[in-house]
């Protein structure tokens, strides 16, 4: 695997290579010591032109805990504003030699398009609609430590469909790990033609007591303008789509992307429920990009084999192991 | 080769007279230059208007086809090409064309287009009016007009914006613009959303004469999309066009236009909904033409692929397989009348850039006879002839005259290799712009020579030239 730019350029076997990964280096994650030297002399470039937190915040975790150098530029602070192209950008950084860029855009896209214009891996990190594969990994990370596996799993993700990158990613990775996926929302943010993705929809809830997970999407205020709201009111959606203590099964898992609405997609209550994975989800981030850098970077290089870089980990690990 | 069913030549509508101005054939603008003096020997004539379709030699002197025949000698001073095996054709005509001068000459300039178009076989192309400023008064496109006087290598034709600034809320001075030379009027790149406007303009269409040739795409139903909404859209995430977002428009402006009794041209049609849009119009006898480009004959939205390539980013959007083949039916059953190439340069750095932040648009006068020819006559789905003739019938419809290879008439005619292979974009481009949806595409199909108005316009390196030696 050269980039990570989207769930749906993977296959299964790639996925659950990923999540294994990321079980082995969440383990580490319980020591005092959390920092592998496998990156050690590297540079990573997050680079980010929406606001995120923690997105952001977890490659730039997951990223110094395997010892990399890392550079993190946010969109208000960079040259873009100031007319420089993507292009331009790029290119200016990679001068600094990165092994990896990480790159959240408001535009499809954009990661793959950065591809062209450096040595430098691309991770996706959210681009437009399109895909925010992390998540999807992430998200089906914590989903195989409750459960298990995902085949045959009934999952539904509910909400905002049209404008989540995190339902794409999500439709193409759990389908990929057999998991049987129904996307549910008012007909305005469904994507017409969606069921060709390999997932059903439903406009109602009617079938979802059925589901094993009740994945609820963030109503994405911040993707509709004035003057194309999509639905007639939050509290029409809210009482038709949102996720309470009655429509939440007592052995039916909730998962959401974060950050909630309350009292929108879901009730204040179903957030904080034993039923509820959110915090899990959130655990898992460091882990799971921890992966992919490890599996992007670490496997990859003239001199840095896989075998050398196990071997200076089993160095590091000696002392903490052996205390 | 006279056994061959005669094709049905696209008939041209009653166009209405030319009230305001002089006709429309004679506003066209162009540097001239020295006349031809050519002898294309044993070329393949094709020329299904003047009913010509046979190996012959073909005399240009003083850049008029003086004879047609076999064994024709060369005068003093004429060149002889050595055209065996090679195809000569009228030369194209394209109503649809972005020069983008004045304002945006970075994109292309009235040289840098008329080469392009030269390059591409056209020897009479119609430019649209959506420039820095728009094309909206006759002192603009007077001083238009005499720049094209100077730089253009095949004759243009100018159009003028339907309304001011193409703001779309009053008319511009359509009859002025009429007598000041303007071929046609179209606010191109944008419709006309005020359906009480669009009635007034085919009201004074009655005053200004021309064409009134429409982009049909109601905003509110495309709502900010960049692509054909469907499958590819969805797993993009891209925003889609739906295509009811011309289709509603053209049936608005076709019940209009029946009503003002007025005459109308419905640009680059992309999807079946339009088509039977179109077809139930001329059914009732509308006086509606249409055409379609090049690349929605030739592609869908699967190309748009991972959705990192600008270029295959345009207004209509490429749409699926069904809207494509029905699209080629249209063309072959005459419900689409031309084919028209909407050849529409960017720079690089309008391009490449993120699909949802690029401009809409490619390039196409140097692709347009190669790609139709290598995607659709070579397999058998569409007869050359046919071809030839939907590239050149765009003159009947907007009243130009339509370039015959036929003695007396004016030397317009393009000399293609059929058999020439090559690579599009390999070679660079004529076009100050590069944003080709087919770079990279091999193709058939090669433009020799072009004599645009008489006038030796484009000329292959490879082509062999002899001075008459006798």
């Amino acid at each position: 695997m050269r980039n990570l730019l989207g769930i749906a350029d993977l296959e299964r076997g790639q996925i659950e290579r990923l999540l294994d990964r990321a079980e082995s280096l969440a383990a580490l994650s319980e020591r005092e010591n959390k920092k592998l030297p496998t990156l050690s002399g590297r540079t990573i470039v997050n680079l980010f032109f929406e606001n995120s937190t923690r997105t952001s915040s977890s490659f730039d975790l997951a990223a110094k805990r395997l010892s990399a150098d890392t550079v993190s530029i946010k969109a208000a602070s960079s040259s873009v504003e100031k007319g420089e192209s993507l292009r331009d950008t790029v290119q200016t950084l990679s001068a600094y030699g990165p092994s990896a860029i990480v790159v959240r855009s408001p535009y499809v896209g954009a990661p793959g398009m950065i591809t062209r214009w450096t040595d430098a891996a691309v991770i996706n990190a959210g681009d437009g609609k399109h895909e925010h594969p992390t998540q999807a990994l992430l998200d089906a990370y914590t989903l195989r430590r409750r459960l298990g596996k995902l085949d045959d799993l009934n999952i539904w993700i509910v909400g905002d469909v049209l404008h989540s990158r995190v339902a794409r990613s999500n439709i193409f990775c759990l389908t990929k790990l057999g998991a049987k996926v129904t996307v549910c929302g008012p007909p305005t943010l469904i994507p017409r033609q969606i069921e060709e993705l390999g997932c059903e929809v439903s406009y109602t809830l009617t079938g979802s007591e059925e589901a094993d997970v009740l994945y609820v999407l963030r109503m994405q205020n911040e993707r509709m303008s004035a003057d194309d709201t999509f639905i007639p009111s939050i509290r029409e959606y809210a009482s038709r789509y949102q996720i309470n203590g009655e429509r939440l099964g007592r052995d039916q898992l909730l998962m959401h992307p974060g950050p909630v609405n309350r009292g929108v997609e879901l009730s204040p209550d179903v957030v904080d429920a034993p039923q509820s994975l959110i915090t899990e989800q959130v655990a898992a981030g460091v882990a799971v990009r921890m992966a992919v850098f490890y599996e992007l970077l670490a496997t990859r290089g003239p001199d840095d084999t896989d075998g050398q870089l196990k071997a200076a980990e089993a160095v590091a690990i000696a002392p903490e192991d052996s205390r | 080769m006279t056994d061959k069913p005669k094709l049905r030549l696209a008939e041209p509508l009653d166009v209405l007279p030319d009230l305001a101005g002089p006709p429309s054939a004679e506003c066209l603008s162009f540097r001239g230059g020295d006349a031809a003096n050519l002898l294309i020997r044993g070329a393949h004539v094709l020329d299904p208007a003047a009913d010509v379709d046979a190996v012959l030699d073909v005399l240009i002197r003083d850049g008029k086809i003086v004879e047609i025949g076999s064994g024709l000698t060369a005068p003093d001073g004429c060149e002889v090409v050595d055209a065996a095996g090679k195809h000569l054709f009228p030369g194209f005509v394209d109503p649809h064309v972005h020069l983008r001068t004045p304002g945006f000459e970075y994109k292309e300039d009235l040289a840098t287009g008329t080469r392009s178009a030269a390059a591409g076989g056209f020897t009479s192309i119609i430019a649209m009016a959506n420039t820095n400023p728009p094309v909206d008064s006759a002192g603009a496109l007077r001083s238009l007009r005499m720049r094209a006087a100077e730089e253009a290598v095949i004759p243009v034709g100018f159009s003028a914006t339907v309304t001011k600034g193409m703001k779309g809320l009053e008319l511009s001075e359509m009859a002025d613009l009429a007598e000041a030379g303007a071929v046609c009027f179209t606010d191109d790149g944008l419709p006309i959303a005020d359906a009480g406007l669009m009635r007034q303009a085919l009201q004074y269409q009655r005053l200004a004469g021309r064409v009134i040739a429409l982009h049909q795409e109601d905003p509110r139903l495309a709502r900010g999309g960049v692509m054909h909404e469907g499958a590819v859209s969805a797993r993009l995430g891209l925003a889609g066009i739906p295509p009811a977002s011309e289709s509603t428009l053209i049936a608005r402006d076709a019940l209009l236009a029946e009503y003002e009794d007025g005459r109308i041209h419905v640009q680059h049609l992309s999807s079946i909904q339009s088509i039977e849009a179109i077809a139930a119009a001329k059914q009732r006898g509308v006086k509606i033409t249409t055409e379609v480009t090049p690349h929605h004959l030739s592609l869908t939205d699967e190309a748009i692929g991972d959705g990192t390539d600008a270029n295959f980013k345009m207004n209509p959007p490429l749409r699926t397989e069904a809207d494509r083949l029905a699209l080629i039916e249209g063309l072959r059953d005459g419900t689409i009348d031309i084919i028209a190439t909407d050849h529409a340069p960017h720079a690089a750095h309008e391009k490449e850039i993120p699909f949802e932040q690029a401009a809409m648009g490619v390039t196409g006068l140097e692709t347009s006879f190669p790609v139709v020819y290598t995607d659709l006559v070579l397999p058998g789905i569409l007869p050359l002839e046919l071809v030839i003739d939907r590239l050149t019938h765009g003159a009947d419809l907007f009243d130009l005259d339509r370039p015959l290879i036929a003695k007396d008439e004016p030397a317009n005619l393009t000399l293609i290799d059929l058999e020439a292979e090559w690579i599009v974009g390999e070679e660079g481009y004529e076009s100050r712009s590069d944003n080709s949806c087919f770079a990279g595409k091999r193709v058939q199909g090669k433009v020799l020579l072009t004599v645009a108005s008489g006038v030796t316009a484009h000329r292959s390196r490879s082509i062999a030239l002899q001075e008459a030696s006798n």
